[in-house]
């Protein structure tokens, strides 16, 4: 850990109200110097309102908005030592590539911009465009653009609104690790906002899932996956399949779970939810780590494995994998996701089959929430 | 590491600066200039031609608002034809205007290619030579003796005319026909604009579709191409016939005595006989009657945001 | 029928062009009569070839001046109704405030009115007002109507406008004074430039609310006007194909212009 904190974003009981309507709930919420952050959640979370606020382009209806230790909270935008990589990118059309790159400095006085200017470009690997204007260059070098015009003036915190959210998938992928590759090599703060899991998931270090102006948990990427605390994370990142549960004892470590007339077991570490004998929890397990074995074979698996029976609805080759749909007694629609490593011959659709899977893959969520909260934002993003 | 919990929501908020409310006078500001010009210049004139137009007295003795109406029945009564006129002139033209319009903005729209811009240019350039000038070059083209009229008479389209009521004799110039030809020409341009604009936006692969679902190209036009250039044909029909139906300059220039509007009368009564009460009322029903059609047919023709 | 089947796939093409033609046909009158030496006062047939007018444009009494007058109203109009349209504009577009639709129809009105009908009331103020008609009164007036076209055409413009690009501007240090040079009005330049060429060409060609408001003074559409009844020196062509011309090698100067960057650029 550095001692330098001046890069440090700290929020403190902020919150932004619209007439009746609350876009973001009081927050508290410290983004370290030099971490990659990342926002994340469906669109109206209220994730791009706190951006905002930190940029200064919105009010905050209550609390402080701090940088190290210098309160920023009713600084206008352009006394703050922040700069946004912008959603569609907003590069001045009426400006070349040089001049946009090199609008903050000149708008702070410095004359001899030429050379920072250069070597900026050369960053971003867009020298010869210089002289360009952006409407001549295609997303993926547009995006570069606003990348370097925000980095030139080497801000404290760089915010960067869905920024990739306008390139195709191929390009994405490949600046995703360059936006990585240079936040590394400048070591700002970056502070990510998205809808896009997979791409929170590849470059941010911690991540926090917004919903409905809240944010529902925080954490490294693999302990928000293999860990979800809410039935809106555990949809919402990845994919789950939740069963509704009975708490039938404890033993030792564990809770044992009744459901659909078989046995589970779940690790009580691993539970968010409060368990009393009698009441009832949902419990979760990731879809590839799940095996499926055919029902004649059933005598094979392991005894210390929770199982399931069921029949497969309905099966997809998709290369890597391949995905079952399970018809079971607890879950119509069970997913499976199985490596085409050595393929069952006989796991076809009609087929009788035990699902099985280390119980400490399961994790256990209150059986309060709504089962599929976070299942209908997925969709939408991906329409 | 990170951190996050919820704020208690009952906590009173953090002491804070109050929000920054600057701007609020701005829009203000902003509009007064405008706003007093178009108020004193355009609102307050519309009253005091309403106040002229119910006074009585004499350029001697000037005149005082004495709620005379009569002098609103007394004009109606006597100008009726030149109000009937008006409206039956600049309607022909509206039409007219349309009918011709419509396939050139169709062109430049999807036809013209590479040379969408010259032809635009084209369009547009003649605004740039006065248009009396342009008026008067009617005169020789519809001169008795010039080519064009001897032409309708050859073929005796000019005795269908006639038979109408639109010419006279062995002439176009001075008649009713030289007077919608000329509003025509010169309000044609107002109508291609709104055309052109409505019929770009349309998507071209929308005629491929059409023709792909067993449209044939009259049917496509009818159905899809027509419907979508709604808003270009109500505001171009709307920018022509507004100002030919006020028009006096084509009914002097090309027409005579007998093709005179309601332009013509109010003009001659404000500036050479100097019947201001008269002059005011005329104007004031020109403006009623036109505002009352205009909103009437921007209601049936649906399309209320025209601006 | 092969003819036939062709005027079918032509009929827009040629329908469009004979519009074309009635369009541009008066121009060309223009234009050949500017040559013409008449023998009366009236230039409407032809005679005989000569370029007498165009060796001394100004041979007429009084046009060169009218001329002149007409041309300083107009770029005056320009100016004033381009500043108080362009701030109407922004504040149409970027503010929300009372009685926007009250502002909205003020604007809207000027020009769904006859210009008679503006013509003479406004000359109903003025006499009442027992104001001295002349120049100001016709640049008064001038910028009256022009103002509504001006607002139309920034605010198309404005609203075009993204707002992040405001919001990039001070996110980069820009105050506001400094964003609004900077970035939103080199943005909007090219709608203003449209309204201010439109007011320009309005300015310039208007005859009825100028003939209402003009006391004495004359303008050059009420020069032609008067001489339609007095007799119609040639030099009135000649001035009508010169502006045809310029404005059309302006035009074409700044197309090809354009053009070429584009190709350097790209």
């Amino acid at each position: 850990m550095t001692t330098d904190n001046s890069g440090d974003v700290r929020l403190s009981g902020i919150s932004k109200t619209y007439g009746s309507f609350t876009a973001v709930h009081p927050l508290e919420l410290t983004v370290p110097q030099g971490s990659f952050f990342a926002l994340l959640g469906a669109s109206g979370c209220g994730k791009t309102t706190t951006l905002r606020m930190i940029a200064g382009l919105e009010e905050p209806s209550s609390g402080t908005v701090h940088l190290g230790d210098q309160e920023v909270t009713h600084l206008p935008p352009y006394k703050r030592p922040v700069n946004t990589v912008f959603q569609s990118y907003a590069l001045f059309p009426h400006l070349d590539i040089f001049e946009n790159v090199a609008f903050g400095l000149r708008r702070r006085g410095i004359k001899s911009v030429k050379k920072q200017v250069e070597e900026m470009l050369e960053l971003v690997q867009l020298g010869e465009q210089a002289r360009k204007k952006p409407h001549q260059l295609s997303g993926g070098q547009q995006q570069r653009v606003a990348v370097a015009r925000a980095l030139i003036n080497t801000p404290k915190v760089l915010l960067l609104d869905e920024p990739l959210g306008a390139l195709d998938l191929k390009l994405r992928r490949q600046m995703q690790l360059e936006l990585k590759r240079i936040q590394t090599e400048v070591g700002i703060t970056f502070i990510h906002v998205t809808h896009d899991q997979e791409e929170a998931m590849t470059m941010a270090d911690t991540v926090a899932v917004m919903n409905a102006g809240r944010v529902e948990q925080l954490g490294s990427p693999t302990d928000l996956y293999e860990n979800p605390q809410t039935t809106f994370v555990a949809n919402f990142l990845g994919t789950s399949n939740l069963i509704e549960a009975e708490v039938d004892s404890k033993s030792g470590e564990d809770i044992v779970l009744r459901a659909g007339g078989g046995k589970l077991v779940l690790p009580e570490s691993r539970c968010g939810a409060p368990t009393t004998t009698g009441g009832k929890v949902l419990v979760g397990v990731r879809p590839e780590k799940i095996s499926l074995t055919h029902a004649d074979d059933a005598g094979e698996i392991a005894e210390n494995r929770n199982r399931i029976t069921g029949k497969i609805a309905d099966s997809s080759f998709i290369g890597v994998s391949t995905q079952y749909v399970i018809d079971s007694p607890v879950c119509p629609e069970f997913e499976v996701y199985a490596q085409n490593i050595d393929r069952d011959p006989r796991l076809v659709p009609g087929a009788e089959v035990v699902l099985h899977w280390n119980p400490a893959h399961t994790f256990g969520l209150d059986a309060a929430q709504d089962i599929d909260a976070g299942v209908a934002e997925v969709e939408e993003e991906a329409a | 590491m990170a951190t996050v919990t919820e704020a208690p929501p009952l906590a009173p908020a953090p002491e804070t600066k109050p929000p920054r409310k600057r701007g609020r006078w701005t829009p203000y500001w902003l509009l007064l200039p405008g706003l007093l010009w178009l108020i004193v210049f355009f609102a307050l004139p519309m009253i005091y031609q309403a106040s002229t137009s119910v006074q009585t007295g004499s350029l001697e003795e000037g005149y005082k608002v004495t709620w005379h109406f009569a002098t609103y029945w007394d004009a109606l009564s006597e100008y009726w034809p030149q109000f009937l006129r008006s409206i039956l002139y600049a309607g022909s033209a509206t039409i007219l205007c349309l009918i011709l319009g419509y396939p050139l903005a169709y062109l430049i729209a999807f036809r013209a290619g590479r040379w969408r811009n010259l032809i635009m240019i084209l369009v547009i350039a003649p605004f740039f030579t006065s248009f009396l000038i342009r008026t008067l070059a009617w005169k020789t083209i519809l001169a008795d003796s010039g080519p064009v009229v001897s032409t309708l008479n050859t073929l005796h389209v000019l005795d269908v005319t006639n038979a109408l009521g639109w010419t006279a004799g062995d002439r176009v110039l001075a008649t009713p026909l030289a007077v919608v030809c000329g509003l025509t020409y010169n309000f044609l341009p107002f109508m291609i604009l709104p055309l052109y604009t409505s019929l770009e936006r349309i998507d071209g692969r929308l005629h491929e579709a059409a023709g792909d679902l067993y449209a044939k190209p009259w049917t496509t036009f009818r159905k899809v191409t027509f419907p979508l250039s709604m808003p270009g044909v109500v505001s171009g029909t709307l920018l022509t016939f507004i100002p030919a139906a006020g028009d006096y300059v084509n009914a002097e220039l090309l027409g005579s005595t007998d093709t005179r509007m309601i332009g013509n009368v109010i003009q001659t009564q404000f500036l050479r006989i100097l019947d201001y009460p008269t002059a005011a009322a005329l104007s004031f029903i020109l403006m009623a009657a036109i505002l009352f059609m205009v909103t009437i047919y921007i209601r049936r023709a649906g399309t209320e945001d025209l601006v | 029928m092969p003819v036939v089947n062709w005027l079918k796939r032509h009929l827009v093409v040629i329908a469009g062009l004979v519009t074309l033609a009635y369009l541009l046909l008066p121009n060309v009158i223009v234009t050949v009569f500017s040559f013409n030496k008449p023998k009366g006062r009236f230039n409407y047939q032809w005679q005989q070839f000569s370029t007498d007018a165009w060796k001394d444009p100004c041979g007429v009494a009084d046009m060169c001046g009218s001329l002149s007058i007409s041309l300083q109203i107009a770029l005056w109009a320009t100016l004033g109704a381009t500043v108080l349209g362009t701030m109407i504009a922004f504040a149409l577009v970027r503010y929300r405030f009372r009685a926007r639709g009250t502002v909205n129809s003020l604007i809207f009105l000027p020009m769904a009115m006859p210009e008679v009908v503006m013509a003479a009331s406004l000359l109903t103020l003025f006499l009442n007002l027992g104001a001295q008609l002349g120049f100001w009164t016709i640049l008064i007036a001038h910028i009256m109507f022009c103002l509504s076209f001006v607002v139309v055409a920034v605010k198309a413009r404005v609203m075009s406008m993204d707002p992040r690009l405001e919001q990039a501007a001070q996110d980069l240090y820009a105050g506001p004074a400094q964003t609004f040079l900077r970035v939103t009005l080199p943005i909007a330049a090219p709608g203003i430039a449209a309204g201010a060429l439109l007011s320009f060409a309005l300015s310039f060609d208007d005859f009825i609310i100028t003939n209402f408001n003009a006391g004495s003074t004359v303008t050059f559409p009420m020069f032609v006007w008067g001489s339609a009844q007095r007799g119609t020196p040639v030099q009135i062509n000649v001035i009508g194909t010169a502006m045809f011309l310029v404005a059309v090698l302006l035009v074409l100067t700044s197309m090809v212009i354009s053009n070429r960057r584009n190709r350097q650029k790209a």
